[in-house]
């Protein structure tokens, strides 16, 4: 039976780049896809581009093309990659020069377009999913919408003989998705391999979380060589089975319980995951270790798309001011907690404006509050004291009046260290796929 | 005995909703966890942590439960003052969970 091996080469925007090169050149790829686009990343990539009109795009998506278009072209391996962010096309016309650069003539680059909805939700009456509210009543804050595209477009531009495929915003799955309709002609209402397909893209989407990434707790699981950790390889067959493997001697592992793991990651009803182009069902999936770093994913199902695409709407939404500072030997406990009854009451007596402030001491309760933090007292705490202002200049009061502990606090406080910075909020809308208009651009090195 | 003992877990965020898996080491054990590992329970423990709603979703043939926990990351990733504001943590929190010894 016919199939094709896809490698995921990143699984969020900053992700080591040498994993990405070692499949490129010994996975034997059909497709290397590069998943870069957290939720909010886009919205940061569209200030970028208002700064700059050439901007917006994966900051390294350089690198990454550098390192993979010449083995992916002596390979024979296309690429598709949301790198694109903000501006596809500017990221199209970049990786065409570093292909030139790089003496790769004849190379095909695909730009997707039309995730960009901000006019039309702007001019519409859509409600925001987590507030009840409208997004029309946020005003100037708005800085981006963007509609999660379907595979449909990704899928157009490999059919038009595309070597390599650059996205701004679609569902991380439909980057695996859309080589799977091309080399097999799956129909985009053959939901049943539309799910399974989906299902794949969802395990291999966050790269080496399935090879043994984000799983270490050393005596209970451990896991060679997460420095060298291996990218997966997803082996798909024509019915949408795939088995889940990796380069044979990089690090890491894949095992039953990396790949149970990964499948329930940021999965809330496992029936019903919704897609742009599918509801999938993982709820009847089953796993076979079928060899040595090799495990065989079965079950998956789909349900029809709702007909809905889910957008992002990115906003300025406040600005968080934080310091921090540490003490440490006997009695390192008690001068925390005293040093943040001493900011907590200087922000009081000096008026500093925070709709919302947070004290934590770092080794007690900062991550988990005091009720589950138990047992012996750390040998060393740091506090930490965050807030969130209506301006920049405001949030920065908050991190003063924690480095002044220095010199006005308690004994023995070291490494102050302070931030204000501007935050970008994010929030979902729902609005009918027809409002999305993609379309492809080809380019040619 | 720590639930730490007879599964694992992976946290996951979407928005101001936390997911944490929790997936029997040996498959036998399984029905254990489904016995006592409850929504419930689980929105008892994070009292404080989640001011939502605890679901939990059971996947019986691969040993494993999933926690969608509603307002559970201080407001959204996005927007979070808190220092692990995807709540990546919170699955090593759950682990930590007592259950009885030998059923």
């Amino acid at each position: 039976m016919k199939s094709i091996r896809l490698g995921a080469g990143a699984g969020y925007a900053g992700d080591r780049i040498e994993p990405a090169l070692e499949l490129a050149e010994h996975g034997a790829l059909d497709y290397l896809v590069f998943e870069c686009l957290a939720e909010r990343t886009i919205a940061l990539a569209q200030q970028a581009r208002l700064r700059d009109p050439a901007a917006g795009y994966d900051p390294l998506l350089e690198a990454r093309m550098r390192a993979v278009l010449a083995p992916c072209r002596t390979n024979g391996t296309r690429i598709v990659t949301n790198m694109g962010a903000a501006n596809p096309l500017a990221a199209a016309e970049k990786t065409r020069a570093i292909a030139r650069d790089l003496g790769l003539t004849g190379l095909k680059v695909a730009a997707v377009v039309g995730d960009d909805v901000l006019e039309a939700v702007g001019a519409g009456d859509y409600e925001v999913l987590e507030t009840g509210g409208r997004v029309r009543d946020l005003g100037n804050r708005v800085i981006s919408a963007n509609a999660y595209l379907g595979a449909g477009p990704i899928a157009e531009a490999l059919a038009r003989g595309a070597d390599i495929v650059i996205t701004g915003r679609v569902g991380d799955p439909a980057l695996f998705l859309a080589p799977l309709i091309h080399a097999f002609g799956w129909a985009m209402d053959d939901w049943e391999r539309l799910g399974r397909g989906t299902l794949a893209g969802h395990l291999l989407e966050c790269a080496g979380q399935i090879t043994g990434g984000y799983f270490a707790d050393p005596g209970v699981k451990d896991v060679p060589g997460l420095a060298r950790l291996g990218f997966p390889i997803g082996i798909v067959s024509e019915d949408g089975t795939v088995e889940i493997t990796k380069v044979p001697g990089s690090g890491g592992a894949v095992t039953l319980a990396t790949c149970k793991e990964q499948l329930l990651y940021e999965v809330h009803d496992p029936a019903r995951y919704l897609q742009p182009d599918v509801v999938a069902d993982f709820s009847h999936v089953t796993m076979e270790a079928v060899g040595p770093d090799r495990v065989r994913v079965t079950g998956g199902r789909g349900l029809p798309a709702t007909g809905l695409l889910k957008v992002s709407v990115g906003l300025i939404d406040s600005y968080i001011g934080e310091g921090q500072i540490s003490y440490a030997g006997p009695g390192a406990v008690g001068r925390g907690r005293l040093a943040l009854d001493i900011v907590r009451e200087r922000l009081g007596l000096t008026g500093v404006r925070a709709s919302e402030l947070r004290f934590d001491l770092i080794g007690i309760d900062a991550l988990h509050g005091p009720r589950l933090a138990e047992g012996a007292e750390p040998y060393e705490v740091r506090v930490r004291v965050a807030g969130r202002c209506d301006s920049l200049s405001e949030a920065a009061r908050i991190g003063n009046e924690v480095e002044t502990l220095y010199t006005n606090g308690p004994a023995g406080g070291g490494g102050a260290w302070k931030s204000a910075r501007e935050v970008v909020g994010v929030l979902s809308v729902l609005v009918p796929a027809a409002l999305a208009r993609p379309s492809v651009r080809m380019i040619e090195a | 005995m720590k639930l730490r003992a007879l599964a694992h877990s992976r946290t996951g965020d979407k928005g101001n909703t936390a997911n944490i898996s929790l997936i029997a080491h040996d498959p036998a054990d399984y029905p254990r966890l489904e016995r006592h590992v409850t929504a419930e329970r689980v929105r008892a423990h994070f009292t404080g942590i989640v001011s939502g709603e605890v679901t939990r979703y059971a996947l019986p043939q691969l040993g494993a439960l999933n926690f969608v926990m509603t307002q559970a990351l201080g407001g959204g990733v996005t927007r979070s003052l808190a220092l692990d504001a995807h709540g990546k943590g919170l699955s090593a929190a759950l682990l930590d969970m007592e259950i009885p010894e030998g059923t």
